[in-house]
């Protein structure tokens, strides 16, 4: 909880290969999904966000529209980025019927006679795969 | 899109040794583009040349639209190692900067000074390799130009004094919108800072894009070994190593690469740079520069 100014602080993997654009997103979804950030909440302004993680305002800017784009963030210019909703709950719930159905897959994976490192090779492949072509 | 720069068969000979030699490229405006290249690539001597401290022996540059002149108030240059003047001291330089510059921002070098701590009556001699560079980095900024070339201004800072460097650096970015070139090694600290990035080799463009395209279109694939003349259309091969029986290859596609004979996995900026820049050797360029943008 927090009472005015910003709530989150971002920081960046150099190694993950993920874009940093895609990396802020990430890290302000999750904030989002565990309930950190909440509708009201303001995000910290680029240039707090260049200063602090020292990472280039075009990058920070660049995630700051792609969230608006997914209806998370609205910019009131002049005043800052705020939060519109947020995730919490929003899957949760959904967890454990996933979770079953992938159990029985996996189960079948393994009658199909693939071993851990298959399964997880897999599932990366496709998992990438399918979120790539997703965009 | 407008170009910050623009080269065209640039070339630069000392005696019968070319420092560069027939250079083509274009680097857009807006933008923080980090110049990488292994030594001896003719980086220094491009951003030398872009700010008119030489001449071209051959070809042509243009900066900001114009012939690059030295000393001119658009273009801000901090050189390598980012000297200062010694016997002078922190406001000395700041008054200098003044008398110097027309454009001259007063209130954005006081500020940048307090903020990272300087001492205006410290000789610059006696300042630590970090505060040097924020002393230089000020006063290139407070010129107020609207290009910033940069030339290696970190390799010689500790980790801690780097990190406050470029945190200054993407300030002033964000604050004034300027354009800003700047060569490094540590591809690491680009992948932060720059949006753009362009590798050169032998006064050659290897590969120039957005960081996050490069980012989203290379791939490492392992597998068995093979011939890696049918990579498909769309497919770039930018490097590869083979073993008796294993297959090692770094690839620029836009499509993602759904194939179960290969693992295929993501590179961060440094395996790619690196990629370009062994790959250099035999037939590569004009192939894999093929659909660049």
């Amino acid at each position: 909880m927090k009472w005015g100014g910003e709530v989150i602080e971002f920081h960046l993997d150099a190694r993950s290969g993920v874009a940093p654009y895609m990396q802020l997103i990430r890290q302000v979804r999750h904030a989002l999904r565990l309930g950190v950030l909440n509708e009201g909440d303001k995000l910290p302004t680029v240039k707090e966000v260049v200063a602090r993680v020292a990472i280039n305002p075009n990058t920070v800017s660049k995630a700051y529209r792609e969230l608006e784009y997914e209806g998370l963030v609205i910019a009131r210019p002049g005043l800052g980025t705020f939060v519109t909703r947020t995730l919490v709950g929003d899957s949760l719930s959904k967890h454990e019927p996933l979770r079953q159905g992938l159990a029985r897959w996996l189960t079948e994976a393994r009658e199909a006679g693939l071993d851990d490192e298959s399964i997880e090779a897999l599932f990366l492949s496709s998992f990438r795969a399918f979120s790539e072509a997703r965009g | 899109m407008t170009s910050a720069l623009i080269a065209d068969g640039l070339t630069k000979r000392y005696g019968r040794r070319s420092a560069l030699k027939d250079c083509t490229l274009d680097i857009p405006a807006g933008h923080v583009v980090g110049l990488v290249g292994p030594n001896g690539a003719g980086k220094s001597t491009l951003l030398q040349l872009a700010c008119g401290l030489l001449d071209p022996t051959a070809g042509r540059i243009e900066v900001l639209g114009a012939r690059p002149v030295s000393g001119s108030p658009q273009v801000g240059f901090v050189a390598q190692d980012t000297p200062v003047y010694a016997g002078l001291t922190v406001a000395d330089h700041l008054r200098m900067g003044a008398h110097l510059n027309p454009s001259w921002d007063a209130a954005l070098a006081k500020r940048r000074i307090d903020q990272v701590g300087l001492d205006p009556a410290q000789k610059a001699g006696k300042l630590s390799g970090g505060q040097r560079a924020q002393l230089a980095l000020t006063v290139a900024a407070a010129k107020r130009p609207n290009l910033l070339l940069l030339d290696e201004p970190v390799a010689a800072l500790d980790p801690l004094a780097r990190r406050n460097f470029l945190q200054g650096l993407m300030e002033l970015t964000a604050e004034q919108g300027m354009s800003i070139v700047m060569s490094s090694h540590l591809v690491a600290d680009l992948e932060r800072v720059c949006d753009h990035l362009i590798v050169l080799v032998a006064s050659r463009v290897r590969v120039a894009g957005d960081v996050d395209d490069l980012l989203a279109t290379h791939h490492r694939l392992v597998g068995r070994r093979r011939d890696t003349a049918d990579l498909g259309a769309g497919r770039a091969l930018v490097e590869q190593s083979h073993t008796e029986v294993q297959s090692t290859l770094v690839v620029r596609s836009t499509a993602p690469i759904v194939d179960p004979s290969w693992q295929v996995d993501r590179l961060d900026l440094e395996d790619i740079v690196l990629a370009y820049m062994s790959g250099a050797t035999g037939d590569g360029p004009d192939r894999v520069l093929e659909g660049q943008r």
